[in-house]
């Protein structure tokens, strides 16, 4: 794939995931007011999402979106600041392993409440 | 109103050089190229600066003033004073030759390398090209060809500073017109070459560009336009065929 | 002797570039807090004993105040965005300056709601 497609597929990725973000983060902030009220304990999160199919399903899809989104972001602001360290590429890559493996992980565990 | 000397530091020397202080008589409805003309011509002769109609038509000649680029034929300097103060640079993202005077070739080669120059396929023995004026293509062209190539968006933007092979929004807003031109056969060329790193999607969106170009025109808008063509043409293919 | 004056301060003060700007590093520090944030709630694998015990840890002010900074950095990275959007996929409008001080006033807000609601 040349570089202008390329650059072109990731700028079109980054758009579309930031339309999903756009959704789940307007989501996620009402329940973040919802949640904080009287204070914040496992009990309290893990009733909400232990064995719920449906916020396990958001926030996997939030996971996804974060993984397509955050890491194109830094690339762009990497390649700008380091343009010759040849840096972007593979510490935006690290960067969107951690986010799909520890995202993932984050869901299924409080999608479980620790029991597999 | 004060009466006393503007004090207008001038940037001499190049790349390297030393800002200079002139003291210069206050006249009401003064440009500021007519205190750089003052200079020159009464002060130091040495001092090299660009100009030609004088009268906000040709563009010739914008710099820096107080750290922004303008036309300094269209600038009162009652506008931007800043108590008796006054700093005139060469235009920023391009090489300095002299003073004031800066390399515009690379401007320029970018507008060639956006493929902002029209290219058809009749000739004098065919009929006039029907151009419909109320189409859309035709009023997103329109929006952008009163351009005259003076450099101010180009100097104001960031993403140039930091990307030396970024084409930059004359360049690019040039093309966008040129992609709305229906006549024009290079389409593909066009598309390829405004898209990677160097082109559309380089843009941020800053918006210093549109904040300063003398012309109202709105680079950002042009770009906006050529990230979604271009990003259609990547995944879907145009009408021109796929990139 | 100096070098050439280059882009400063004066060519960046205006709205657009403090919305880019704004966004930007809103967006840098969210992407440096999600891995952690994700690191976090990934304890719950421990079972409610063990995520409470994790979670007793960021019982100290400083974790607090570093979440509302965060609902903040999120309503400004959000909104801005959708600015952006608007910009890159809606009709031409101009430089949605409206959306700007959206951003603004959403930003406050929600870092009001959160003090309002946190205990």
């Amino acid at each position: 794939m040349s570089t202008g497609v390329l650059q072109a597929k990731l700028w079109y990725a980054q758009r579309i995931s930031a339309m999903v973000l756009g959704i789940c983060v307007a989501i996620h902030l009402l329940i973040i007011f919802y949640a904080i009220r009287g204070g914040l304990s496992a009990q309290e999160i893990l009733g909400r999402t232990q064995g719920n199919v449906l916020f396990a399903i958001f926030y996997e899809v939030f996971v996804i979106a974060c993984f397509v989104h955050a890491p194109i972001g830094v690339a762009n602001i990497l390649q700008e600041i380091f343009p010759k360290s040849g840096l972007a590429e593979p510490l935006s890559w690290i960067l969107a392993l951690l986010i799909l493996i520890l995202g993932t992980t984050a869901v299924v565990g409080v999608f479980t409440g620790g029991q597999i | 109103m004060s009466n006393a000397d503007l004090k207008v530091r001038v940037w001499r020397g190049s790349q390297e050089g030393e800002f200079v202080e002139y003291l210069v008589p206050r006249n009401p409805n003064q440009t500021v190229l007519d205190v750089v003309t003052y200079i020159q011509r009464k002060l130091d002769p040495t001092l090299s600066y660009r100009f030609a109609c004088r009268v906000g038509m040709c563009g010739s000649c914008a710099m820096t003033v107080n750290g922004v680029a303008r036309w300094t034929c269209r600038t009162h300097v009652s506008q931007i004073l800043q108590g008796d103060a006054l700093e005139i640079a060469p235009l920023n993202n391009l090489p300095v030759i002299k003073d004031l005077a800066t390399d515009m070739r690379e401007f320029f080669n970018k507008w060639k390398g956006a493929v902002g120059f029209f290219k058809g396929n009749q000739t004098r023995h065919d009929d006039f090209a029907k151009v419909e004026p109320n189409s859309e293509e035709r009023q997103l062209a329109n929006a952008g060809i009163e351009c005259i190539g003076c450099g101010v968006c180009y100097a104001s933007c960031e993403v140039v500073e930091s990307r030396p092979n970024y084409l930059g929004p004359a360049a690019l807003n040039r093309a966008w017109t040129l992609t709305n031109d229906v006549r024009d056969v290079q389409q593909l060329e066009r598309m390829r070459a405004v898209a990677g790193d160097a082109g559309c999607h380089a843009c941020h969106t800053q918006g210093s560009c549109t904040e300063a170009c003398p012309k109202s025109i709105e680079p950002t808008a042009s770009i906006a336009g050529l990230k979604k063509l271009i990003a259609k043409a990547a995944v879907r293919g145009s009408k021109w065929g796929k990139l | 002797m100096s070098s050439r004056p280059t882009l400063d301060y004066r060519a960046k003060s205006h709205l657009s570039y403090f919305a880019y700007a704004c966004h930007r590093y809103s967006g840098l520090l969210l992407a440096c807090f999600i891995p952690l944030h994700f690191l976090m709630l990934s304890q719950s694998l421990r079972g409610m004993q063990g995520f409470e015990k994790s979670l007793a840890l960021t019982d100290v002010w400083v974790f607090k105040f570093g979440e509302w900074a965060l609902v903040i950095l999120l309503a400004v990275h959000l909104t801005g965005g959708l600015r952006l959007l608007m910009i890159e996929f809606g009709p031409w409008r101009g430089l949605r300056k409206g959306w700007i001080q959206l951003t603004i006033l959403f930003a406050i807000a929600c870092g009001l709601l959160f003090l309002y609601f946190a205990n």
